[in-house]
């Protein structure tokens, strides 16, 4: 059980019986009156976000949520496929479940899906991914006017710009937290 | 960012800071105030509802310097002031530091209304000092400091701010959420605002007014929505006193909290204590204010997390 001093961001809880996760907080103390802790919470099933104010003595459960490992398959329409790590059982998440987590997902990747009562709503990726470029301008030498930047598209489709330097078909390291481009993979 | 590039980001607050602190020894020192240092670690801290003291040993450090401040007015010191650190466990946000610095001065002779222009005039003296003048910006908002102050009573910031009246909000405890939530953001814009007239059970320590019996003869200081003093008419009654320790040390184990000793010298040393007033300013949120700081990290050299 968690006290109303243990919030803080990305903590997940269950109110009326659905798991809610921290996305903002703000601790609040009028002069020598009680704590408040403000928050703004996400519904991990809708998305929707509200703000509700909690008071010292408030309590609460942890979200009914565990995480397992899982390996992405495939996707086919909306639908992205992974299998459980251990008992090799499928399950499927939507789009807009998976959210920018999409433009990351290579095949046989290895990731976190987080399950509520058994039903999956939300993955988490590893922090870096290496990936390959798909289409990339031509490096001109120098080129200076452009500045040290240009975009490039890599196998899931995702636009990231990069050091002017990197080419079609090399593999680039992206920080999934940021979507932003590392360094450049030597094979 | 670094350790260091941060330290360097919080040079100009930091040297700001240091203005404040001289300008402010220089203010109370014109008018006659002594400067005292009262141990931080004491016995016996305030048994105060809402107040986490920090456990020093077998004894706590002090949430504020008051009880050994009051005991020297008792003893015949008529104007006395002090900077110092004190301590509330479990107080972190963008306002709150679990160690910060409290300036705190009390006068005999004076009442929570006697105070108010001293704070007006600290504030001026403050401004000036640091080369600012009467206008100031905090945070996106226009602070005129110029006086007289907006002076609002608590009953009055009800009706003009919060959703429900003082009445109802006292009857479904939810007095300190709206104060919080409802009316402080409002408060102190762009003329500073003394918030005064508390009800009686918000002001532990605080005289009850001779005229309205419910209400304690409390203020507390607001700029451009930051709370930054809270003063008071020192009650002097010690029975009362007593009787409302028990009460906060009630409260306390209500809420899962140990009881506190009770701090006898203090008790014993009320009925000397002379008619008087006293304020307690939060020294890091003067800085915000000057440094139009968001956040009260912005002010210090180190905040617990960066230690």
């Amino acid at each position: 059980m968690y006290n109303a001093s243990d919030l803080r961001k990305n903590l997940r809880i269950m109110l009326d019986d659905e798991p809610y996760i921290v996305v903002d907080f703000q601790f609040v103390k009028p002069g020598k009156g009680q704590s408040l802790y403000r928050c703004r919470l996400r519904n991990m099933l809708s998305g929707n976000q509200m703000d509700r104010t909690f008071r010292e003595v408030d309590t609460f459960q942890p979200a009914d949520t565990q995480e397992k490992n899982m390996q992405y398959l495939y996707r086919e329409g909306d639908a992205f496929h992974f299998m459980d790590n251990e008992s090799f059982e499928q399950i499927a998440l939507t789009g807009e479940q998976i959210g920018e987590a999409k433009n990351f997902l290579i095949e046989n990747m290895e990731c976190k899906v987080l399950l509520f009562r058994d039903r999956p709503i939300d993955i988490t990726l590893p922090n870096f991914v290496d990936v390959i470029v798909t289409e990339a301008p031509p490096w001109i030498k120098g080129d200076t006017v452009s500045g040290n930047y240009k975009p490039v598209i890599v196998e899931t489709g995702y636009k990231v710009s990069v050091p002017p330097f990197i080419e079609q078909g090399q593999k680039i390291r992206i920080d999934t937290r940021t979507g932003e481009y590392l360094t450049r993979v030597k094979e | 960012m670094s350790a260091d590039r941060k330290l360097e980001a919080r040079r100009r607050a930091l040297e700001t800071r240091a203005d404040i602190l001289h300008a402010t020894r220089a203010f109370f020192l014109s008018r006659d105030y002594l400067e005292v240092e009262t141990p931080c670690r004491i016995p016996a801290p305030l048994p105060e509802s809402h107040i986490d003291a920090v456990p020093s040993g077998t004894w706590w450090l002090q949430p504020s310097p008051e009880l050994c401040m009051k005991r020297m007015l008792a003893a015949g010191f008529r104007r006395i002031f002090q900077v110092s650190k004190c301590w509330r466990g479990g107080e972190r946000g963008t306002r709150h530091l679990p160690e910060f610095t409290l300036l705190e001065w009390y006068r005999a002779g004076c009442d929570y209304r006697g105070l108010m222009p001293e704070c007006e005039e600290l504030f001026q003296y403050v401004s000036e000092a640091l080369g600012i003048g009467s206008r100031m910006r905090f945070q996106g908002r226009a602070i005129d400091l110029a006086t007289p102050w907006e002076r609002l009573t608590v009953d009055q910031a009800f009706e003009r701010y919060a959703s429900v009246s003082l009445k109802r909000a006292l009857k479904e405890d939810r007095f300190e959420e709206i104060l919080a939530l409802e009316i402080e953001p409002r408060l102190g814009d762009p003329t500073p605002t003394l918030l005064h007239d508390y009800p009686l059970a918000f002001g532990s320590l605080a005289r009850r007014s001779r005229t309205h019996p419910e209400l304690a003869e409390r203020f507390e200081i607001y700029i451009g929505g930051l709370e930054l003093a809270n003063g008071f008419s020192e009650l002097t009654d010690a029975e009362e006193q007593r009787r409302r320790f028990e009460r906060e040390n009630e409260i306390r184990a209500s809420r899962g909290r140990p009881s506190w000793p009770m701090p006898g010298k203090f008790l014993e040393a009320i009925p000397r204590m002379p008619e008087s007033a006293g304020i307690a300013l939060g020294v890091d949120r003067m800085v915000m204010l000057f440094a139009d700081a968001a956040s009260i990290d912005d002010v210090v050299a180190f905040a617990p997390e960066e230690l």
